[in-house]
């Protein structure tokens, strides 16, 4: 817009203010929950909800982390991640440029198979695969959700990378293949150095599917050792969520730090990555 | 060259393990889900052919309707909810705002990206009355209002439309963004034309704006009338779909159905209906907002 100085309109004034009260209605209860989880119980049961901590009681903290097995489930979570998504983006990128790049009569029905994926509520999936881990002896294990994230997660990242993929023009394939490359190697040389950023965003979205996800974990795992973050968070609020508000608030708290450290690092990632995740239809 | 991409050991090569894993986790459980609403028991024990009994028992069965009339609640009020703060908040930001439209884009959408689990328990907290005062009750006591503090996740009365306003107050930033981005693909002299024509901000609004940003909307639409037809996370988070049954989602009770009774093959049912609820209501808006072009 231009930079000239105009009169301020009394229909932007109002935006602005509006747009303020929203920030802060959207910031609030974070920062609250920071602040609380600072507090001492006794501090919390005698001065009012919004007053500010007056030190900073790094016990809850530490009584979460410990007593209230945090550690444990944190450790889970890193650990399903970790390998779902090495999994996710193994199977998504070769399959993605063999869908976009190889010529074969069913890529376009492959394709559209894969895609369905996206439309059908995880719901639907839930019984039989439940069924299935019991028979496999998979259930309670971390293995059984890591293979279930891994499959859930390629239909998003197939279609996203299919996107990147034909954006490169096949020019470049053929002049890599004149200069006798094979096909292999024009995958992992010339197409993955090109995808990067990609791969960046499908990480992205693919570990807020993971590590924010309740429904599997809750289904597939029942005991505490082998609970992942969301699932633990829900058990340690159970059983502390009434008496210790203060270990629950720390316990909130770290359930949502790794994120928010993400976010600083990579919001404009993550919001690109989300967004474009949206615009799929 | 072309032999090369018709080298069928390399398609199979790329495309294969991808295949074979989404297959077995994925495709093959729709079809077993398929079959098994037409039968009762529990698999291996005592397993029979039923017929249309599970889909019968469907129809008639009050709690099934009571969950999907809730849910049906639920999702006019988030998705009004998301669409039309969304909407507001992508305007303002667009034309409200001189400068730091990032900074502010990067703080509404922060929510988005937080666990639904974490985001449900924190609103717990907020709203909690014993065994002290949440923040929501005690700014109540603040400003004098203090007559009206309840434990608002407690009552049935107040339950949903608690739920409704969390999941407005984690989302609406994505929507937002989605709009704001719509707006900026909007060519400059098309708004600028409009300006010299006199149009007012509203009028702009309703004429032009509004209009260009139709299939961003549409897709907005089922985006959010998917999410929360389908909703778990953060409802069982917040309520765990009491007080009684006040805000128990169809999701869940298939959840219970399946897991918590074993009755396999009714949940199977429970989970095709919340499928087709899913792809009528995409369908359903796709018709709609396809043919009339005015919005």
């Amino acid at each position: 817009m231009e930079k000239t100085k105009k009169k301020v309109s009394p229909l932007r004034a109002v935006g602005t203010t509006l747009l303020i009260i929203f920030l802060l209605i959207e910031l609030y209860p974070i920062i609250w929950l920071l602040l609380s989880s600072f507090k001492t119980n006794s501090e919390i049961a005698l001065t009012p909800s919004y007053s500010l901590p007056q030190g900073i009681e790094v016990q809850n903290y530490i009584d979460a982390w410990n007593v209230g097995h945090m550690s444990t489930f944190m450790g889970n979570s890193i650990y399903t991640t970790v390998f779902s998504l090495t999994f996710i983006v193994l199977l998504s990128a070769p399959a993605a440029f063999g869908l976009t790049k190889m010529r074969w009569k069913l890529s376009g029905p492959v394709s559209t198979l894969f895609l369905m994926g996206i439309m059908i509520p995880v719901q639907v999936m839930l019984i039989p695969l439940f069924l299935m881990f019991k028979t496999a002896n998979l259930l309670n294990t971390l293995e059984c959700l890591i293979v279930a994230f891994s499959a859930f997660g390629l239909p998003m990242s197939i279609y996203l990378f299919s996107g990147f993929f034909k954006g490169i023009p096949n020019e470049m394939i053929e002049a890599a293949v004149i200069d006798g490359c094979s096909i292999y190697r024009v995958f992992f040389k010339i197409m993955l150095p090109l995808i990067k950023n990609a791969m960046v965003t499908i990480l992205m979205i693919s570990f807020m599917d993971v590590w924010n996800d309740l429904l599997f974990s809750m289904t597939f795992v029942s005991s505490t050792e082998l609970k992942t973050l969301q699932t633990g968070l829900v058990m340690f609020s159970g059983r502390f969520g009434a008496r210790d508000w203060g270990p629950t608030f720390a316990a909130i708290a770290m359930g949502t730090l790794p994120t928010i450290l993400l976010y600083l690092g990579l919001n404009k990632v993550m919001i690109e990555g989300l967004t474009a995740g949206a615009v799929k239809g | 060259m072309d032999k090369l991409l018709r080298d069928k050991k390399a398609i199979a090569a790329f495309v294969l393990p991808a295949m074979l894993v989404y297959a077995c986790i994925v495709l093959v459980p729709i079809v077993w889900s398929a079959t098994y609403t037409v039968y009762d028991g529990v698999p291996g024990l005592d397993f029979r052919f039923v017929g249309s009994q599970n889909f019968t028992t469907l129809f008639r069965d009050r709690d099934f309707w009571m969950a999907v009339t809730t849910n049906l609640k639920y999702v006019a009020g988030v998705v009004t909810g998301q669409i039309g703060l969304g909407l507001l908040l992508a305007f303002m930001l667009m034309f409200g705002l001189r400068s730091h439209k990032n900074l502010v884009r990067t703080i509404l959408f922060f929510p988005v990206v937080l666990p639904s689990v974490a985001i449900g328990q924190m609103f717990v907290k907020i709203l909690e009355i014993q065994p002290q005062y949440g923040l929501f009750n005690s700014l109540l006591e603040v400003v004098g209002l203090g007559a009206y503090a309840k434990g608002w996740l407690g009552e049935s009365s107040t339950a949903l439309i608690c739920c409704i306003i969390a999941d407005i107050w984690k989302a609406m930033g994505l929507y937002a963004t989605l709009f704001y981005s719509g707006l900026l693909d909007i060519p400059g002299d098309v708004i600028e034309a409009s300006q010299i024509d006199g149009a007012t901000g509203p009028q702009r609004v309703r004429y032009i704006l509004l209009p260009m940003l139709k299939p961003i909307i549409m897709m907005a639409l089922v985006l959010s009338m998917t999410g929360t037809l389908k909703v778990f996370d953060s409802i069982y988070a917040l309520t765990g779909g009491g007080p009684g049954n006040a805000t128990r989602m169809p999701t869940m009770y298939m959840q219970t159905t399946a897991f918590v009774y074993q009755q396999y093959g009714y949940g199977s049912t429970i989970a095709i209906f919340i499928m087709i609820e899913c792809l009528f209501f995409s369908l359903i808006i796709n018709k709609l907002l396809s043919k009339d072009n005015t919005i």
